[in-house]
């Protein structure tokens, strides 16, 4: 089947199998920031905003996005840069697997949160797991991103 | 120009400094950066049909109608496959694991052990193709009890063709993989001078090592028509030699890549994924590409051995301690993936911190059962064995009624000792003196920074909440001994930068910009005139990869033989310009000199444009530098509900100079944390028919952010002379101990020692039922 998606503000055409994820549609096109960690809704990595909102899209059909307004790390490059340099800074990228989704995450957080705690932070990136930092200085770059004590 | 001083140079520049990673930028935009993101959009989808039984011969597959579909490019079986056996152990020839894997064979040995290849166009027509092999077998009786294997009547492998390179005790006619066994000292008269003898048992589980990126590869032959392996390997150069002997092809034809790593922790030193795709590649001619599904990551590749230990240790009444004795058992599974080497890396070194003992023993074997292949993780035998050695330090400390700090401090090592290694202490003392030892730092600096006075041994908090704090110590090993063998080559170019070529694997860990770091410290250039490549077998030089935890401390040293080498290159070109002898000539930040004459080394790059200078570095590990580790815990244990919280956990590290002070307290704190998921949530268990109930993330739970305690980072201020600029390894010495510390600290807070591992809330909620019970 065709649908419709609106992918970082740019409308596409795609064709999907009718039992296709969103993960495989969007790598398959090139979205290559979408990470395949676990394959089954547990990691995180494959993370992506629907309509901003984050969602695991290896468990999301693709035909469930049409006419829905998608939104990869490869979208919001600007943004990104700014968090991955506080991240990078703190040494917290490691093998840097987890980090795009963490980014898109964060980036979602930081629209919807005012001034969140950092209990706030763990509970809205608690699916973004992280084998590499043991996630502390991760949460010290993403303070800074979000100017939050 | 020295490089090695007795010291740290007062001024460093790009040493010893946060210096973010040369990758970072691109790994955290989301970059197409990893195998699976650089895959041939039209690579075969390679899949692998898996064993549903745990041990059974193959008697006929019927790919028919499976070939027959849409798409399906070829099905391969045992038929298909040369008749050679590997190990799939990532490690120098000649290999100490047992030859004892075909990529295909006509026995299944466990759940998820492979039966047949396919490649197919898409994904969906090699899954409908898969269900379409029939398959007849003949269910043999499985071992699945590594504790009494060797008893068994059943044999895992008892193919006349299974081998071992050299005596490892092999003996599969007794599901023995290896057995390792050794004295050291007279230990019998340590225990007959001990006023107190102890004899635990102590069992460490199943663990994977869970990185996020799954096991990935992909194919082709190129224009030479040479197999092209690209893969997310620790290991290129071994993937190499095994791709090429498994497919009983020259390895002149592999070539073998790799890109960035999403994460291994040893789990990509054992080759899994690499040769799939290569066989279908080879009978095709077509590029090939395999994925692995988190599933079969669980079962199809490597975990940690599960060990059961039997430890004795004899002491005096005032807390000397005098022999150890060590018994083990541990599981290999169904092939011997570094079967004999986890239980030497265990025996050799866990006892050897504690050097003044009389002597101790070691015993281990290491059993096939039909379940699946243990092999490398993080810490790779010392883990399990610091596990059982450090927690009946702590039960001696408690008999003795003596602080467990205290003891320590009268056992351990000092700096200028000679470390008691249980293989070979037949060593002189430049390998096994201790140049570099801050134990006593560590130990010190963790209590204060837990506040272990405060708590020790632990305190009811009156609300049903009983606190305790737990210490133990690590030690790791910089490399393999007279084995670990890393080169580096470093090219001089226009514009006085300099390529840096080195197949050491960053994985994560950073070695690439610390490697950096190093070259362009002794070269005495910015680090932006170091550009790095890592790693392809056609290009970079040998290394053995990155394990051991070898690469700052190996390939550290080999970085700084290239500079010093190209660095001498490079004086005597510029002695050739101004007329003059080498040893006139002076370099110092970015400049050569020759008395008034002076010539920059970026006009000395266009002055060479033609002429390629390149000079390539080695080294051996030739010392035993092994970095040290306390690790002390706060938890608080709910007398309610039984769980566990780790409040606090304190590590403190002995890895001699910081190269990057950053990816040093990052590489600590995920090292902390692992440790602390196997104590408390990390547990791979079988049902009863063996099959495994833990084998997605739901069912095998990594700490997440919400379970992870405030973990504090020290280092001792320490300089190993044998490592470049003082440097020791860092990479596995901050697993260990956590999970000691965890487990002593709950015996302080509530009373009860736990064992075996994990300690689950309902364990606890259970023993301290019984211990009420009881009164």
């Amino acid at each position: 089947m065709i649908i419709n998606l609106k992918v970082n503000g740019e409308n596409i055409k795609v064709e999907v199998k009718e039992d296709e994820y969103l993960s495989e549609t969007l790598r398959k096109n090139g979205y290559k920031s979408i990470k395949r960690g676990c394959d089954k809704s547990t990691c995180g990595a494959c993370t992506v905003l629907v309509d901003s909102q984050p969602v695991l899209s290896c468990s999301y059909f693709s035909h469930r996005a049409e006419g829905k307004s998608i939104t990869t790390l490869e979208g919001v490059q600007a943004e990104a840069e700014k968090l991955g340099e506080y991240i990078v800074n703190e040494g917290a990228d490691q093998c840097g697997f987890c980090t795009p989704s963490l980014a898109l995450s964060t980036i979602a957080m930081k629209k919807e949160l005012d001034n969140p705690t950092e209990e706030d932070i763990k509970h809205y990136i608690n699916g973004n797991l992280c084998r590499c930092t043991g996630y502390e200085a991760q949460m010290k770059g993403i303070k800074k991103y979000l100017e939050v004590e | 120009m020295k490089v090695l001083e007795k010291k740290l140079p007062d001024i460093l520049k790009v040493v010893n400094q946060p210096i973010p990673k040369k990758d970072g930028k691109k790994l955290t935009t989301g970059a197409a950066v990893y195998t699976d993101d650089l895959a041939p959009a039209d690579a075969l989808v390679v899949k692998v049909l898996r064993s549903q039984h745990n041990f059974a011969e193959i008697l006929n597959i019927d790919t028919e109608k499976a070939e027959k579909l849409e798409g399906v490019e070829c099905i391969l079986t045992y038929k298909d496959v040369p008749d050679v056996r590997i190990t799939r152990a990532g490690q120098t020839f000649p290999e100490p694991s047992p030859l004892d894997w075909k990529i295909l064979d006509k026995y299944v040995r466990f759940i998820g052990d492979e039966v047949a290849v396919v490649a197919a166009k898409t994904q969906a027509q090699a899954d409908k193709a898969m269900r379409l092999i029939k398959v007849d077998y003949r269910v043999l009786e499985p071992v699945l009890d590594y504790k009494t294997a060797d008893q068994s009547e059943s044999i895992v492998h008892f193919e006349k063709d299974c081998s071992a390179n050299y005596d490892i005790g092999f003996q599969p006619e007794k599901n023995i993989a290896a057995h390792i066994s050794f004295e050291m000292g007279d230990y019998e008269k340590g225990f007959r001078e001990s006023d107190i003898v102890l004899e635990r048992e102590y069992e460490t589980q199943a663990t994977n090592p869970a990185m996020m990126e799954p096991v990935t590869t992909f194919t082709y032959m190129d224009e030479y028509n040479r197999m092209t392996v690209v893969s997310a390997t620790q290991v290129p150069f071994h993937v190499r030699r095994m791709v090429a002997n498994s497919l009983d092809i020259p390895m002149s034809r592999v070539r073998v890549k790799k890109p960035r790593i999403g994460g291994g922790f040893g789990l990509k030193q054992t080759a899994a994924s690499e040769f799939f795709p290569a066989l279908v590649t080879l009978k095709t001619g077509k590029a090939a590409k395999i994925y692995y599904s988190r599933k079969e990551v669980f079962l199809a590749t490597t975990r940690r051995h599960p060990f059961v230990m039997k430890v004795k240790v004899g002491a005096t009444r005032d807390g000397k301690i005098k022999a150890f004795d060590f018994e083990t058992i541990s599981d290999t599974g169904a092939y011997g993936d570094h079967a004999s080497t986890v239980l030497e890396a265990c025996g050799e070194k866990v006892m050897a911190m504690y050097n003044k003992v009389d002597g101790y023993r070691f015993d281990g074997r290491a059993v096939y059962t039909n379940l699946p292949s243990s092999g490398a993780f993080r810490g790779y035998g010392k883990t399990q064995g610091l596990y059982a050695v450090e927690s009946i330090v702590n039960e001696l400390a408690r008999e003795l009624g003596m602080d467990s700090t205290y003891l320590r401090k009268k056992n351990v090592i000092k700096k200028g000792e000679n470390l008691l290694l249980g293989t070979h202490n037949d060593y002189d003392d430049n390998i096994l003196r201790q140049d570099s030892c801050a134990l006593d730092f560590l130990i010190d600096r963790g209590k204060e920074m837990i506040k272990w006075d405060e708590y020790y041994p632990g305190k009811d908090m009156g609300n049903g909440k009983f606190r305790g704090v737990g210490m133990a110590l690590s030690i790791q090993a910089s490399g393999i001994l007279n084995i670990d063998s890393a080169n580096a080559t470093l090219k001089f170019n226009s514009d006085g930068f300099f390529t840096l070529l080195i197949s050491a694997t960053d994985m994560g860990t950073g070695c690439d910009t610390i490697l950096s770091q190093m070259a362009a410290e002794a070269l005495q250039v910015p680090l932006e005139n170091i550009v790095v490549y890592s790693s392809d077998t056609d290009v970079t030089p040998y290394d053995d990869g990155s394990y051991a935890s070898s690469s700052t401390y190996v390939t550290g040293r080999a970085v700084i033989d290239a500079s010093v080498k190209i660095m001498e290159k490079l004086k005597k070109e510029v002695s050739e310009i101004f007329h003059a002898e080498i040893d006139e000539i002076e370099y110092g930040n970015g400049v050569f000199a020759c008395g008034q004459e002076k010539i920059s080394i970026s006009d000395l790059g266009y002055r060479l444009n033609c002429k390629q200078v390149m000079a390539t570095g080695s080294h051996t590990c030739s010392t035993e530098a092994p970095p040290y580790k306390s690790g002390f815990a706060l938890v608080e244990v709910d007398a309610e509900t039984g769980k566990v919280d780790v409040l606090e956990f304190a590590g403190v590290v002995d890895c001699g100079t910081v190269i990057n002070t950053n990816l040093c307290i990052v590489q600590t704190q995920g090292g902390i944390l692992q440790g602390i998921g196997m104590a408390l949530y990390e547990d791979i268990n079988q049902d009863f028919a063996g099959r495994e109930m833990n084998d997605s993330f739901m069912t095998y739970k990594i700490p997440s952010r919400k379970d992870t305690p405030k973990i504090m980072v020290d280092f001792a201020k320490s300089y190993e002379p044998t490592g470049p600029f003082g440097a020791k390894s860092i990479g596995e010495v901050v697993i260990n101990a956590a999970a000691p510390a965890v487990i002593d600290a709950i015996d302080n807070a509530i009373g009860i020692r736990f064992r075996k591992l994990p300690v689950s809330p309902e364990q606890v909620f259970f023993a301290l039922n019984e211990k009420n019970k009881r009164g």
